[in-house]
């Protein structure tokens, strides 16, 4: 459904992800992990179509996000890392907007509204103007206008952050519902997400794939957050041992000088 | 069409709810009236010293459009140079700020349908400002007896000039996150759009000629005497088509590898 292929993408001389590759198939939800600045949100905005990768493809439903775009964007569901909402809008309007955006007419358009305003329990706050709700109703509005055109495909960037514990339980049941149809791309640092709701674990550090690998083939006894560091700290140690390599070279020349 | 009208749609609502587009219309149109009074005071008095002297034939020569509506077409047209940065800096520049702009692009809509949109939107409002102008000389035909021709054509080279100036806005928004600096440098476009053939009011050669053709109130001032020349219009339309042609390439340059 996903199939991620090479992504390469450079902002000037800096590279922010190098050969990345990962796939997810229907009904699957993959965790996307990594430490901050790993290059997780970069990846789910290729993804997403909207920036291109340096290098490198990406198929969403077998479409091109590069060049059949607007036929692949159609089936995206994608909620950036702050939800992209217009601070003077009511919600409803906000919904109806994004929802006519990505192409739903009339009587569609009102049925998807109360289906979403329904699942991401936005009944009282459907008058009120964005600007004013608490960041956790943001981040729910986000997610409601990101699924309103029922897009095979959902790119969640962080999509629990904010919330407060009742409301992480209630987005999460609410992924795993919707992940049942679809395919989900969700990128977090919370370890415990990943293993409750997701199939699947992606984790990337400085700009690569360090491990890609089904939860249910995770060796018994060993927990994710061993994995993620194990993951990350076999790149940390390497690139220790080499500074450390440095350091013994400069030692060694000064004590030959000497 | 019908994305470039939705997003059209919302950026209009968003012109009267934030509210922009009251103030910009209540100072356009109070400082309207404001020349408007103080022309019709002048065409005022001079009448009156002309009655007193006994001047049939000076008398004669007075009229509306020259000393009343002429200025006060000039002076609208430098009130937008002032107001229209102010309408146009957040079209772009807002949405990256406020990280909407990633719903815009993600979503399954051309660039192009964006560009139209917010254009149209933009358009609606100044074209709206033009036509409650449109109330100084309306009173004049209703209490004197002016020209309706050379004002209808003045008022269209108003609201030509407007729409040119919202394209040169959007430009100036899209290539900036920042609405200052959308505000200034749209000023500064409009600004020397307006003073560009300075250079050239003495000299000759193709070099002025072309200054000339540049120049905004050259094309403007023709038009506001009554004259509708295809000239004029082919220059109105360039500059919105060269202006909204270049907003759609910055839009568009995200997508670029």
């Amino acid at each position: 459904m996903i199939e991620v292929k090479n992504l390469t993408k450079m902002y000037g001389n800096f590279v922010a992800i190098k050969d990345v590759s990962f796939q997810a198939k229907k009904g699957q939800i993959l965790g996307f992990l990594g430490p901050n600045g790993a290059g997780k949100t970069t990846t789910m905005r290729i993804i997403s179509g909207y920036m291109p990768a340096t290098s490198g493809t990406v198929l969403v439903d077998g479409l091109d996000i590069f060049s059949q775009s607007l036929q692949a964007r159609r089936r995206i569901g994608y909620l950036p890392e702050n939800p992209p909402l217009y601070n003077e809008m009511r919600v409803e309007a906000y919904l109806r907007f994004a929802g006519k955006l990505r192409g739903l007419h009339r009587g569609d358009l009102d049925a998807a509204l109360g289906h979403v305003i329904e699942v991401c329990g936005l009944r009282e706050v459907a008058t009120r103007i964005c600007g004013q709700l608490s960041k956790g109703y943001r981040q729910r509005v986000g997610l409601a206008g990101a699924i309103i055109h029922d897009p095979q495909v959902l790119i969640l960037d962080e999509p629990t952050i904010g919330l407060d514990p009742r409301q992480i339980r209630d987005v999460r049941a609410l992924i795993r519902d919707l992940g049942t149809n679809r395919t989900i791309v969700l990128s977090t640092h919370i370890l415990p997400e990943v293993s409750q709701i997701c199939d699947k674990v992606v984790i990337i550090n400085e700009g690569h794939v360090v491990l890609e690998q089904d939860l249910d083939q995770l060796v018994a006894g060993t927990s994710l957050e061993d994995v993620f560091l194990t993951a990350i700290a076999h790149e940390r140690g390497h690139e220790d041992l080499e500074a450390e390599e440095e350091l013994e070279e400069v030692g060694a020349g000064r004590s030959s000088a000497q | 069409m019908r994305n470039a009208l939705i997003i059209a749609g919302r950026e209009i609502a968003a012109y009267f709810v934030q509210p922009i587009a009251y103030v910009v219309m209540t100072v356009f149109l109070l400082l309207g009236g404001w020349f408007f009074f103080a022309l019709l005071r002048r065409f005022d008095l001079i009448q009156q010293m002309y009655l007193a002297l006994q001047n049939p034939a000076a008398l004669e020569r007075m009229n509306l459009n020259q000393m009343v509506v002429e200025p006060l077409l000039h002076n609208l047209a430098i009130v937008l140079v002032i107001l229209v940065p102010a309408i146009t800096m957040r079209t772009f520049a807002e949405e990256k700020r406020q990280g909407t702009y990633e719903l815009l692009l993600t979503a399954p809509v051309r660039t192009g349908e964006v560009v139209a949109g917010k254009y149209i939107a933009a358009a609606v409002l100044i074209l709206v400002m033009v036509a409650l102008a449109g109330i100084f000389p309306l009173i004049l035909v209703l209490f004197g007896n002016p020209e309706v021709g050379v004002i209808a054509s003045g008022y269209l080279g108003l609201a030509f000039l407007g729409l040119a100036f919202v394209a040169v806005g959007l430009f100036t928004s899209s290539v900036t996150q920042n609405q200052i600096i959308a505000a200034i440098s749209c000023f500064g476009a409009l600004l020397l759009l307006y003073v560009i053939s300075w250079p050239a009011e003495t000299g000759g050669g193709s070099w002025s000629q072309l200054l000339r053709y540049l120049s905004l109130p050259e094309h403007f001032a023709t038009m506001v005497r009554g004259l509708i020349s295809t000239k004029d219009i082919v220059y109105f339309l360039s500059v919105i088509a060269v202006a909204l042609f270049l907003t759609q390439r910055s839009v568009e340059s995200v997508r670029w590898r």
